[in-house]
């Protein structure tokens, strides 16, 4: 077991290189310089002096030398785009933003979506079923820009109860608190659904019904646990989608979060915080699903066993 | 008891061959899942639908008397009206003949996407699971490399890279770490039949690999995959639209429904209708392609069997 997580926490940090090598060169190659951007005659002293103070003169091999030092350090540089701003402060501020709503919201979502998942399932083909199924299908088949264009739409212009967007009080978390939590409801209740009615199949929901056992001991004993498993897979997948899913929830509500400026980044051609975020994007993600194989190994004894080839 | 008398019967005789003659004409695996499928009336309902919007993609632009980037300054925001029946954008293009256009990028790109990243998945899945061993650890350690970059972050980064927004590039980018899912799971999969009996049994016969492959694993897997190319369309279609809305989309005057909606969205209270019909077919397509989905993998799937 311990053998196990050592492995894979080494696996973990040769992946997390591998992807900051990749991005480096990637953002290196796109076309565009990050002074185009910002003002169009510049002297060429000056320019030399803006590249030097980056580090943009060197052979790039060197550039990425430097990068990976300081990323050692946990230096990610500083925002070419606005100078002395460095990057780590940036998204320390940004991330508890976009954490904090979205983390509501997933909790929400999942919690409601599970419970509506589990009502449908105990429902099949009745009225609860068909309900849930709707708001699934809507939640799955509506882009989220127009969700959340009807959403403010509705709620902030027509009814006037909520800011139809900003950031600051209580009152506009709201709306996409709610916009963020219709996506995982969507999904959770789909598959806790599916996942439900297989296990009721199952030949020890039978036994357990043929013990005398009482509906809801067999639910809550024996159904839920075993048909919540595939739902830790996708939560997982779901706490990084709080960061990334929310670009487009962030860019229309004005929220200042870290997918807020992510888009504003690559608009500007900010390669320093672009790179950085996309690091802290992947260790996020890597670190989640290091957790999850860990965890899985803890509560599923099958893939103890398979999990080690 | 009633007695029959016996001149009441005669012998027919007895053929031996009878016995072995086929009286239905032989089902296969296809046809059985095609009559399967047929009895889920609603997936049937969500194939015609479906087959409605493709139909009307192809067709509707040819025959409608407008372009698609002709401007018309007389007409602009009209409503919809008998003239132009999904009312006109603020150029005064044509919204009927838009929405048809967008819908072949849409189409085209959420096919595309899951084909490529599908053929591309078995591929590699398979030899992984093929070759097993060392090869296989490499394999999948390369693929959990590129899958934990965040999906949208490669996408994102993918399309400004290759700045040129067209149907190529777009897909370039959608795919690029798309297939990584697909190999992971065609391996589990390709595992599970080559530790099945069968396989064992053929390999014990002297069976060639190369004929173990197209006769197990490929007919085996075939109809998980084809469940999962259906599932993933509304994937592809929906980065699309999410891409467009980030700018990064197809570029005018081309267009897709996810171009059009984004482009509507942030007027739609003064004209609903430019945002309502894109929108109505995103939500459309994705419906019909996740119930043909379910209805496949009724049909595909023989643990799903009830």
């Amino acid at each position: 077991m311990g053998k196990y997580i050592i492995k894979r926490t080494f696996f973990a940090f040769l992946t997390l290189i591998a992807v900051v090598t990749i991005t480096f060169f990637l953002m290196r190659s796109i076309p565009g310089d990050p002074l185009a951007g910002m003002a169009r005659a510049l002297p060429e002293e000056t320019k030399q002096a803006f590249y030097a103070k980056y580090g943009l003169d060197k052979p790039l091999f060197e550039q990425y030398l430097i990068y990976m030092k300081g990323l050692f350090h946990g230096d990610l540089g500083e925002s070419i785009r606005y100078a002395g701003r460095p990057v780590m402060k940036t998204i320390a501020e940004t991330s508890p933003i976009s954490g904090l709503y979205g983390g509501i919201a997933l909790v929400l979502g999942t919690l409601t979506g599970v419970i509506l998942g589990i009502v449908a399932a105990l429902n099949k083909n009745r009225w609860p079923d068909y309900i849930v199924m709707f708001i699934a299908i809507l939640g799955t088949t509506l882009p989220v820009f127009v969700l959340i264009s009807l959403a403010q739409w509705v709620f902030g212009v027509k009814l006037g109860w909520l800011p139809p967007s900003g950031w600051g009080e209580l009152k506009h978390m709201i709306l996409p608190i709610a916009v963020s939590a219709f996506g995982s409801v969507a999904t959770y209740a789909r598959y806790v659904k599916a996942s439900m009615l297989d296990t009721l199949d199952q030949d020890y929901v039978l036994t357990a019904k043929a013990k005398g056992l009482s509906d809801f001991q067999v639910i809550t004993r024996h159904v839920l646990r075993n048909s919540l498993m595939p739902s830790v897979t996708i939560f997982a997948g779901s706490v990084v989608g709080v960061f990334t899913g929310a670009f487009v929830t962030e860019r229309m509500f004005a929220i200042p979060g870290i997918g807020f400026y992510y888009i504003s980044s690559i608009n500007n051609n900010d390669y320093t915080m672009v790179l950085g975020t996309t690091v802290f994007y992947a260790v996020l993600f890597i670190v989640m699903q290091l957790v999850l194989d860990i965890v899985y190994t803890l509560i599923d004894p099958r893939i103890r066993v398979s999990g080690k080839k | 008891m009633q007695t029959i008398p016996k001149d009441k019967f005669t012998i027919v005789g007895v053929e031996p061959d009878s016995a072995d003659i086929i009286a239905r004409p032989p089902i296969n695996y296809w046809k059985d899942a095609w009559r399967r499928f047929k009895q889920n009336k609603i997936a049937v309902i969500a194939l015609i639908v479906l087959l409605l919007l493709v139909f009307m993609c192809i067709f509707a632009p040819i025959f409608s008397p407008y372009e698609y980037e002709t401007i018309d300054k007389e007409a602009r925001n009209v409503g919809p009206c008998a003239a132009h029946w999904f009312g006109t954008d603020k150029l005064g293009r044509d919204m009927f003949t838009r929405v048809w256009i967008g819908g072949r990028v849409s189409i085209i790109i959420g096919i595309a996407g899951a084909l490529i990243s599908m053929t591309v998945g078995c591929i590699y899945g398979g030899i992984a699971a093929y070759f097993g061993g060392i090869v296989d650890n490499i394999m999948m350690r390369i693929v959990e490399v590129l899958i934990a970059v965040p999906y949208l972050i490669v996408v994102i980064l993918m399309s400004v890279v290759l700045e040129d927004s067209n149907i190529g590039t777009l897909l370039l980018a959608m795919t690029i770490t798309g297939w990584c899912g697909t190999a992971r799971f065609v391996r589990s999969e390709m595992l599970r039949i080559k530790n099945e009996e069968y396989t064992l049994a053929a390999q014990l016969l002297g069976v060639s690999p190369w004929k173990i492959v197209t006769r197990h694993f490929i007919p085996n897997t075939m109809g998980i995959i084809i469940v999962n190319i259906t599932f993933s369309i509304p994937g592809y279609i929906f980065s699309e639209a999410f891409l467009s809305y980030m700018g990064l989309g197809i570029q005018p005057p081309g267009t897709s429904w996810g171009a059009l909606a984004s482009a509507a969205q942030s007027q739609f209270t003064f004209y609903p209708y430019l945002l309502f019909f894109p929108v109505l077919m995103i939500a459309l397509t994705m419906l019909c392609f996740t119930l043909i989905g379910d209805g496949l993998r009724d049909a595909l799937d023989p643990k799903a069997r009830k």
